[in-house]
């Protein structure tokens, strides 16, 4: 048997440009396949991630998907606000333990800024019910303090005390308020939420840069410089969402018809993991397309190394009817071309996971800046193990077939003088 | 003993209608040479993939060292052939990824009759073989597929001569050279096939080789269809 591998390994290296062609092929394909599978459910795991321990979240009425989206994530615009008096009239009912307001809408240089309440540091969580750290300062005491997220202070190269100056709207083309900076008063450690792309300010802050500002725009001829905006009343006249915990989580469906049926506007309360399946289910069709694709990319693959190995079949089939010539049976050759398969196909998943792993760092920060997807690096889970041996099982199957039928012929072919 | 007997053997090709072969009788004594020689189409690779157990005949026996292969399985008539039959072809079929060594001990590899019967180290078995068909030792090493001709037709001879086959056949293997080294070779053939006792079948269509072979055939002879056509 030993001697049969080292017929095998010998046989391999001579045709090693083929088999390594087909090798490069197989971990193009395995790259993909689980490329595909790990964005998938690291996509989840971002979103699931976000938000924890949040039993309610409150917006103007809208879809649900969409309140989470804009409420949650900060992705999208909100189409309408919520008066501070319903957010009041929320955040006081007896049943809920606590409310964190959240005023959306403005951006600095393509990260949302967030105004919120001081509480919202303590009360957040994420992932498994953790609190947010700050790794630097502390929160925002007064008007123009920001808190950053890991990822703007890391990715613009803030630190403390630095001034920023924050954009009216979404866009990193929109209006600047520039006569308002905001001084850095803490950065965050990393979450790997929509956190650590947030600038966290207070609400009221949010409504001393606007005090000149009139449907989208500064007031034509008014100016408030920023040192007199104390002088105003800045407590918020509308808020963007609210995230509520409640003192007993039974009390969830009352709550939510309670805001439902609220009389003063038109409201919405989601569950979170309800919104999130709903979510899930809008987007499957997406992620079923795209496993198709890779799928179909792999099966190309596949069909590419049948295809080389029996375009070498002719120098196979003459060394095979030499092997068979000489005394191989069935079980020699049975064993010389399933070892070079494993070999090839496993060689090729692994280096298809090399280049996943490369490919995954190298990509990661742009995921994680553009679509707020975390992608991990680990060690293949239970799903991808399964998709690697289903390649392997199928490469296998395809360097088998060739093999079979070169046996076939093999006899007359190694026995006849003129070949 | 016999080595070879064929019996009231009759072939013909699938899907053609005339008959191949058609031979009543032909023997082989044990270590008997023979020069087996015709025209080009007369059946000669025919009668060779029937004595390797390629083709089956449709009428007949095909007696090797007493055994009827044509009663065999297929995988015993493999098994058979590696054991007890040394083939030397014109291609020379030789693996040219293969150290030229190697290939000289692919018979062992597969079959342990040849094994056990090329000594307690066939490797050295392999090596002595292979100076005595005078290879030097710097091509022993070398892949097949980037030896000259003549040393390949050696590596060929002695992978065909390990573990004394009682058997040897032989088709056409000197067209590649010229006339002198030709006789050479067959010579060196002769004498390695006398050394280790084995019939030696040895195909040509050239009948000037034939001079020290100790019985020479033309296949017309025992092939009733030639005789029938020539009539």
């Amino acid at each position: 048997m030993k001697a049969v591998l080292r017929l095998a390994a010998l046989s391999a290296w001579s045709r090693r440009l083929t088999l390594g062609l087909t090798l490069v092929a197989i971990a193009l394909a395995v790259t993909l396949l689980l490329a595909v599978e790990r964005i998938r459910v690291d996509a989840r795991q971002s979103f699931t991630q976000s938000v924890s321990g949040v039993d309610l979240v409150v917006g103007a009425r809208t879809g649900s998907v969409q309140l989470m989206l804009y409420a949650v994530f900060h992705a999208g615009a909100a189409s309408n606000n919520i008066a501070w008096d319903s957010y009041q009239m929320i955040a006081t009912h007896p049943a809920v333990d606590w409310a964190l307001p959240l005023s959306l809408g403005d951006s600095h240089r393509g990260f949302a800024v967030l105004g919120t309440s001081a509480d919202y540091f303590a009360r957040f969580r994420y992932g498994d019910r953790e609190e947010l750290r700050l790794r630097q300062g502390k929160p925002f005491a007064g008007v123009f303090e920001a808190v950053l997220g890991s990822e703007v202070a890391q990715g613009l190269g803030y630190r403390l005390d630095d001034k920023i100056i924050l954009s009216h709207g979404l866009g990193e083309l929109g209006p600047e308020h520039g006569d308002k900076p905001f001084r850095v008063t803490g950065i965050l450690a990393p979450t790997g939420t929509p956190v650590d792309r947030t600038v966290h300010v207070s609400l009221e802050s949010i409504s001393a840069l606007h005090l000149d500002w009139v449907g989208g725009a500064p007031m034509p001829g008014v100016n408030i410089p920023a040192e007199f905006v104390a002088k105003f009343d800045l407590r918020p006249k509308q808020i963007t969402a609210a995230l509520v915990g409640l003192k007993q989580r039974g009390d969830v469906f009352r709550m939510q018809r309670f805001v439902n049926q609220y009389r003063g506007e038109p409201l919405l309360a989601v569950l979170p993991g309800v919104a999130l399946d709903e979510l899930w289910q809008s987007i499957a069709l997406l992620e079923r397309t795209l496993l198709a694709v890779s799928a179909l990319v792999v099966l190309v693959g596949l069909a590419g190394l049948a295809a080389t190995l029996l375009a070498g079949l002719n120098e196979r089939r003459r060394e095979l009817a030499i092997l068979r010539a000489l005394g191989a049976g069935p079980g020699d050759m049975f064993l010389m071309l399933t070892a070079e398969g494993v070999l090839v196909t496993a060689a090729g998943a692994l280096l298809g996971l090399a280049l996943l792993t490369v490919a995954s760092s190298l990509a990661a920060p742009w995921l994680l800046d553009r679509l707020g997807v975390v992608l991990g690096t680990r060690w293949p889970g239970t799903a991808e193990l399964a998709l690697i041996g289903a390649v392997i099982a199928t490469g296998l199957v395809a360097s088998l077939i060739p093999g079979w039928r070169a046996w076939r012929m093999s006899l007359a072919d190694g026995l006849t003088p003129k070949l | 003993m016999t080595a070879l007997r064929i019996t009231d053997l009759v072939f013909r090709w699938p899907r053609q209608a005339e008959i191949c072969l058609d031979i009543a009788r032909f023997d082989l004594a044990a270590g008997e040479r023979v020069f087996l020689h015709g025209a080009s189409g007369s059946g000669k690779s025919t009668l060779l993939g029937l004595l390797g157990g390629v083709a089956l005949p449709q009428q007949g026996r095909i007696e090797l060292l007493g055994t009827d292969i044509t009663r065999l399985s297929s995988r015993a008539r493999d098994r058979f052939r590696a054991d007890h039959i040394g083939f030397l072809f014109q291609q020379f079929n030789l693996l040219p990824w293969l150290p030229a060594i190697d290939n000289v001990l692919l018979p062992c590899t597969f079959s342990a009759r040849r094994r056990e019967r090329a000594g307690a180290d066939p490797r050295a078995e392999a090596e002595r073989m292979l100076r005595h068909l005078d290879l030097d030792t710097a091509s022993w090493r070398k892949p097949a597929g980037e030896l000259s001709v003549g040393q390949q037709q050696r590596v060929a001879a002695a992978r065909a001569l390990i573990g004394r086959p009682e058997i040897l056949i032989s088709d056409e293997p000197t067209s590649a050279l010229d006339a002198e080294r030709q006789q050479v070779f067959i010579d060196l053939l002769l004498q390695e096939s006398a050394a280790v006792g084995a019939t030696l079948v040895f195909v040509s269509h050239d009948r000037r080789l034939a001079g020290h072979f100790d019985r020479v055939v033309a296949l017309d002879e025992i092939n009733r269809t030639a005789q029938e056509v020539a009539a």
